[in-house]
């Protein structure tokens, strides 16, 4: 049979979860890692990074609003996803995500960019012209108390939304962990230590996009990267980079002295079909490049320039090791036969529902979803409209 | 008091919830079917619909009322707890009115192989044979009595 080598169960031959569900865990991590990377504004009093405040809770809110897509188009009836909210099934961990998905949209992320921009908001309602106007004005609810004391509430309660948020971070993208590490009939998956991998994974992967995201925003404004900022970024990214690395190697480890009846299997597979996704691209070129050049900063001295650039690498690797780990995951998953005696092929389309394209297209929707987001709610601290200070007389 | 008032807006964002939840649970009340949840995660009224779907097997007693002969044949040989229509397909309407409705007669050649083409999926002891090298594309039938296949001294039974 083609693509296949040794034996494999009839309905093991053909890959169930194709490239959208490796786009998925990848999505869900970068809402993940873009939202840890804002609460050290706001709750660990990180002001160094103050400057990503505002683009990191729009950078998850683009990509969340991404995230039910890859879903979706993978399941087809799309008319059917609504059915996971009528009619909540309390032991199925997926379709109780519908809700863990719903909260941390409206509850933390809506609710929070609400009450941070809300000052903007109601002084744009005042300052702009036309559909602009309507749109603010909708925004507002209907108040326009911009009093002192209403934005020390606001205050108030956003921290207590990211204090809130952080949890619901954790369990938005444990989630999607937990789903592969539950599945004991499939040992490159069963591990207890999946979530907390993929929770890490996705902080890094996040907080690189973030980074990155800073830095080109930043260049295209014409305006100087504040060297403190993605200075300290890159320090935090390092540190949970680190973590990160450390128990992907502790689950490898783990797995090698375990050397269960799977463990031949899977360490043919991974030198053979997933050698170069998961040795060359996610631990070689996606974790080692990177983690030295982060590592390099901390201990060297270097110019501003050699700095940008490193971190422009490094950001970049990292982003590809974290898709290239969870298509490892995903695929890698499904290559193997549970009789351990054979192995399949993963053929990616091109231009179908789940083909190569479909995923390019569900990487860059939310990059312009994130562009129309910082037309409408500017994230650039500096850039404060003086007619919006002029505007900024308490209402009440 | 104060308070109250400039914590309004928190209040407007409050009511935005519960004015989506409200929509939800109406819309809920209309696209949930009534019966949903009856018996389990699924729509009670399929059952009663499922129920009165018609019936297209016969059962393999039906079959031996008529087919005494077959019957006898089979009981003693290895296909014994194979159900007719497992082979002959579905023929409740053959049941009910067995001079209009004829089933069609099997290939045999193509038949056998589905269960007894060598898989190393089967247990070994299961007859299993690579059908081309076996019988050259020959109906199984042309040596093996479908009905109690095993060959015994002097040829097809």
């Amino acid at each position: 049979m083609n693509g296949v080598e040794g034996y494999m169960y009839p309905n093991e031959v053909r890959l169930y979860w194709s490239v959208l569900i490796v786009l998925y865990p990848y999505i869900t991590g970068l809402v993940a890692g873009a939202f840890i990377l804002a609460s050290l504004v706001r709750i660990f009093h990180v002001k160094a990074v103050a400057p990503t405040y505002r683009l990191a809770l729009l950078t998850a809110l683009a990509f969340l609003i991404v995230a039910p897509l890859p879903l979706t188009l993978h399941l087809g009836h799309p008319m059917r996803a609504p059915e996971m909210y009528f009619t909540p099934h309390a032991t199925s961990a997926m379709a109780m995500f519908g809700y863990v998905y719903l909260w941390y949209l409206m509850a933390v992320l809506v609710f929070e960019i609400w009450l941070d921009y809300r000052h903007d908001i109601v002084l744009l309602s005042q300052s702009t012209t036309g559909w602009k106007r309507m749109l603010y004005r909708v925004m507002t609810l209907g108040s326009n108390n911009i009093s002192e004391r209403s934005l020390a509430i606001d205050e108030r309660a956003g921290w207590i939304i990211t204090l809130i948020g952080i949890p619901s971070a954790f369990i938005l993208h444990g989630y999607v962990g937990f789903i592969f590490g539950s599945l004991k009939a499939n040992p490159w998956w069963n591990s207890p230590l999946m979530p907390v991998v993929f929770i890490f994974s996705a902080m890094v992967s996040g907080i690189a996009a973030v980074m990155l995201l800073y830095m080109l925003t930043t260049k295209l404004r014409k305006l100087r990267i504040d060297m403190a900022c993605v200075d300290t970024i890159a320090k935090y990214l390092f540190y949970i980079f680190i973590i990160d690395f450390s128990l992907e190697m502790l689950d490898l480890i783990h797995r090698i002295y375990e050397a269960d009846e799977s463990f031949r299997s899977i360490s043919f597979m991974v030198h053979s079909k997933l050698y170069f996704s998961q040795i060359v691209l996610q631990i070689g070129i996606g974790t080692c490049i990177p983690l030295f050049l982060l590592a390099l900063v901390q201990v060297k001295k270097l110019s501003a320039m050699a700095r940008k650039i490193i971190y422009i690498v490094s950001g970049s690797l990292i982003e590809a090791g974290v898709i290239s780990m969870r298509w490892n995951v995903v695929i890698g998953g499904q290559l193997f036969s549970k009789s351990f005696l054979g192995y399949t092929t993963y053929k990616m389309s091109l231009v179908t529902r789940e083909g190569l394209l479909m995923s390019i297209a569900l990487l860059i929707l939310p990059l312009g979803i994130l562009w129309v987001l910082v037309k409408l709610l500017p994230p650039w601290p500096d850039q404060e409209p003086a007619a919006l200070r002029a505007l900024s007389k308490p209402v009440s | 008091m104060g308070y109250f008032k400039d914590a309004g807006h928190l209040f407007r964002f409050a009511l935005l919830f519960v004015v989506g939840f409200v929509i939800f649970l109406v819309a809920r009340h209309f696209i949930v079917p009534k019966t949903f949840g009856e018996y389990g995660h699924y729509r009670g009224a399929a059952m009663g619909e499922i129920a009165a779907h018609p019936v297209h097997f016969a059962g393999h007693q039906a079959c031996e009322t008529c087919h005494a002969d077959v019957f006898e044949m089979k009981k003693s040989g290895k296909h014994a707890h194979v159900s007719c229509e497992a082979c002959h397909g579905p023929l409740a309407g053959h049941a009910n009115d067995p001079s209009s409705v004829q089933p069609p007669k099997l290939d045999t050649a193509v038949l056998c192989i589905r269960c007894h083409a060598a898989s190393a999926a089967r247990p070994k002891g299961f007859p299993q044979v690579v059908a081309d090298q076996h019988s050259g594309g020959l109906p199984c039938e042309t040596c093996h009595q479908p009905h109690s296949p095993a060959i015994q001294a002097g040829g097809a039974k």
